[in-house]
């Protein structure tokens, strides 16, 4: 099955680097300035675009993204948004669009339903932080029927053989988490991650993505040296809230200087 | 009575459980039905293994249930009495009605059962800190105490407004030794105190036990927790049976998560003979929005690792709970009681505040016991139940036993407030007035 994260990472490899992965809240501020701060990320150097849906109850999420995220469910922001801004970006660029999520309001719409509306939109997938392959019969179903993505996480803490299950229900990419603990920038990576992407490499995953406390680009770089994409989160969440969607476009651009390895 | 589920209906089964022999007490997770399960980030999956091994490995080792055994008679005053409560009777159809007198462990609640169990299974575990969610403050004055006579730190998540008004819960962990965080993001309630207290536990996993309170969230917490209560419904119908000789026509309890309702079902839930009823938050009532009736009214999700009956929005978001008894004001439940409700062999009602609070004057009238407003909510329930049973005849023959959870020291300035019992000058009345509980 043809998958747009793999040809996105794919398209990256080819050219050198390793991939750049960049996280916008949808509707903060607004589901407009979601749109055009994707776009942003997209023509300046990300290659793929995770678009989160707030979540009254985000477990896995730092005070960053908790504040942006409670702020744009305060002002109304509906899950059925999320795909208006999926096909807005995926209308004017050619980056893979997935959608971050915790996992309640996709039940709520109906998995099948969800997954369907979320092709239409031209998404790429789904990550999913607390959906583990064990609880996601329905999920792997709604997946191959809509031809989508399936990003799950794996984590320094994740045993041999759970890495192992995870690679195998995984399609585009994994998600591997640097460190134990929630997003939020952080001034150094953990050396956990070198370890978690080489775990999942040795579980047979051919790209794996690191996400979790990477905000700048000699972190970026850091990480390039050994994994297929870097994933960053808060660092732009706080561009966008101090700086708007031109603060996206040059921390995106400052952030990509990083992927070229050395 | 709940809505029908939408996908793996258990309805009917139950009769196959109780007449084909297949045993309800002790289920063991991970799923009740097509609730339960680990709704998990990742990161926490494997600390999830590794507490399911030890206790399965601790329930298996007659040092660790002698280790129970003797805290529970020596240190917590079990077992709890079962006490008749005659004038309070006269006022649920003239049935009998008997209290199980949870009030009267040490701390006052039936809380301190599953703190000592998971205390120790943290030790077991060599882990060093302990950390807990607490609403009102009575889970976390149970965590602190445990951690106080086991040695362990200990950390208490709260919401920042529960904090202002729960001012003395907050000094009595303090007294005991633990770290009260107040919480500032979401809601600032109960909810948000569970999801701080998680992204504590990925964060340290590795030396802390997330010591959660009731009979929700991932497996194994609702079995586990389930586990440690048991005690209430084995010695409830032990005791029933030394005192009248035969077994209850019901029991009745309060749920919030669950805890000490899963606790007495357990005893009577291969007892086909005996109606069980959980009584939910009803709050200002169902029709006002401002309740906790997750199972009355809510629809299956997931939250906090389990799916379960859900107060949620149309798009999943969960929706904030509303209840005059601080123990029962939660979202969510526990998945166990999703799957009774399903298959029919527990009823869920809801009790609103007003009617709650009326069973609370009730029963410090006509028996001197007061009672925690959460229990008080089982003690209206009661009522109901016992007019229904007189109904049929016979009512003096009927016997009602109701999970008295906990004591209602703590409820005294929410009560004196909504009877309006105090000067309005008093300094009292201004700590009843922002919901303060002594």
């Amino acid at each position: 099955m043809t998958s747009k994260s793999a040809i996105a990472i794919d398209k990256a490899r080819a050219e050198g680097r390793a991939a750049l992965i960049g996280y916008l809240p949808a509707g903060f501020p607004s589901v407009e300035d979601t749109i055009a701060a994707g776009i942003a990320l997209a023509r300046n150097g990300a290659d793929l675009i995770e678009v989160g849906i707030p979540y009254s109850d985000p477990v896995m999420d730092g005070p960053v993204i908790q504040a942006a995220t409670t702020e744009a469910l305060a002002k109304g922001f509906s899950v059925r948004q999320v795909f208006d801004v999926v096909a807005g970006i995926t209308a004017e660029t050619d980056a893979a669009v997935l959608v971050m999520t915790y996992w309640n309001p996709v039940l709520r719409m109906g998995v099948d339903e969800f997954s369907r509306r979320l092709a239409e939109a031209g998404g790429a997938g789904l990550i999913t932080p607390d959906l583990i392959p064990d609880e996601a019969a329905e999920w792997m179903e709604a997946s191959d029927k809509y031809g989508l993505d399936r990003v799950f996480l794996v984590a320094p803490s994740s045993s041999p053989e759970r890495m192992r299950r995870t690679v195998e229900a995984s399609r585009g990419f994994v998600y591997a988490v640097s460190i134990m603990g929630v997003t939020g920038a952080r001034t150094s990576v953990s050396t956990a991650a070198q370890g978690v992407v080489a775990a999942a490499k040795e579980a047979g995953a051919e790209r794996v993505c690191v996400g979790l406390g990477v905000s700048n680009a000699d972190q970026v770089a850091e990480i390039a040296a050994y994994a297929d994409g870097v994933i960053v989160g808060t660092a732009l969440v706080s561009a966008i809230r101090d700086g708007g969607v031109d603060a996206v476009a040059s921390l995106t651009k400052d952030l990509s200087a990083g992927l070229t390895r050395k | 009575m709940a809505e029908a589920p939408t996908a793996g209906s258990d309805e009917g089964s139950v009769d196959a459980f109780l007449q084909g022999g297949t045993s309800l007490r002790h289920a063991p997770g991970p799923y009740f039905g097509s609730y339960g399960g680990r709704w998990m980030p990742e990161s926490l999956i494997a600390a999830l293994d590794e507490l399911e091994d030890t206790f399965d490995k601790a329930k298996a080792d007659p040092e660790f249930t002698a280790q129970i055994a003797d805290l529970n008679k020596n240190y917590s005053g079990r077992p709890s009495l079962l006490t008749e409560a005659k004038r309070f009777a006269e006022h649920a159809g003239g049935v009998r009605v008997f209290l199980k007198r949870e009030d009267l462990n040490h701390t006052g609640s039936h809380k301190i059962n599953n703190v000592l169990g998971q205390a120790l299974l943290a030790k077991r575990m060599g882990k060093t800190r302990v950390i807990a969610e607490t609403g009102a403050g009575q889970h976390g004055v149970a965590s602190a105490t445990a951690a106080a006579l086991l040695g362990l730190e200990c950390v208490v998540y709260m919401g920042a407004e529960d904090c202002r008004r729960q001012a003395l819960n907050v000094a009595r962990m303090e007294l005991l030794g633990a770290t009260v965080v107040p919480v500032t993001n979401g809601s600032q309630t109960l909810k948000d105190a569970i999801n701080e207290a998680l992204r504590d536990w990925v964060a340290n996993v590795g030396n802390t036990h997330y010591l959660l309170g009731t009979a929700a969230g991932a497996h194994p917490f609702p079995a586990m927790v389930r586990y440690f209560h048991e005690v209430i419904g084995e010695e409830a119908r032990e005791q029933i049976l030394a005192q009248v000789g035969r077994l209850p026509d019901a029991v009745c309890a309060c749920i919030g998560g669950g805890s000490n309702a899963i606790g007495i079902f357990h005893g009577f839930l291969d007892d086909p003979s005996v109606k069980i009823y959980g009584f939910e938050a009803g709050g200002d009532g169902v029709d006002t929005g401002r309740h906790a009736a997750t199972i009355t009214l809510g629809k299956p999700g997931v939250l906090h690792g389990a799916r379960s009956y859900l107060m949620q929005d149309d798009d999943g978001q969960t929706i904030e709970s509303h209840s005059i008894s601080a123990g029962l004001d939660y979202p969510g439940v526990g998945p166990e009681h999703s799957y009774l409700a399903d298959i029919g062999r527990v009823s869920y009602e809801p009790i609103t505040d007003s009617e709650a609070m009326d069973a609370f004057r009730l029963l410090c009238r006509t028996e001197g016991i007061i009672p925690a407003i959460e229990s008080s909510h089982a003690l209206a329930g009661a009522i109901k139940v016992g007019q229904r049973l007189a109904a049929e005849g016979n009512a003096s023959d009927k016997i009602v036993i109701v999970n008295l959870s906990g004591r209602g020291d703590k409820d005294v300035a929410t009560a004196a407030e909504w009877f309006d019992l105090l000067d309005k000058d008093s300094a009292e009345a201004a700590i009843g007035k922002e919901g303060e509980q002594l």
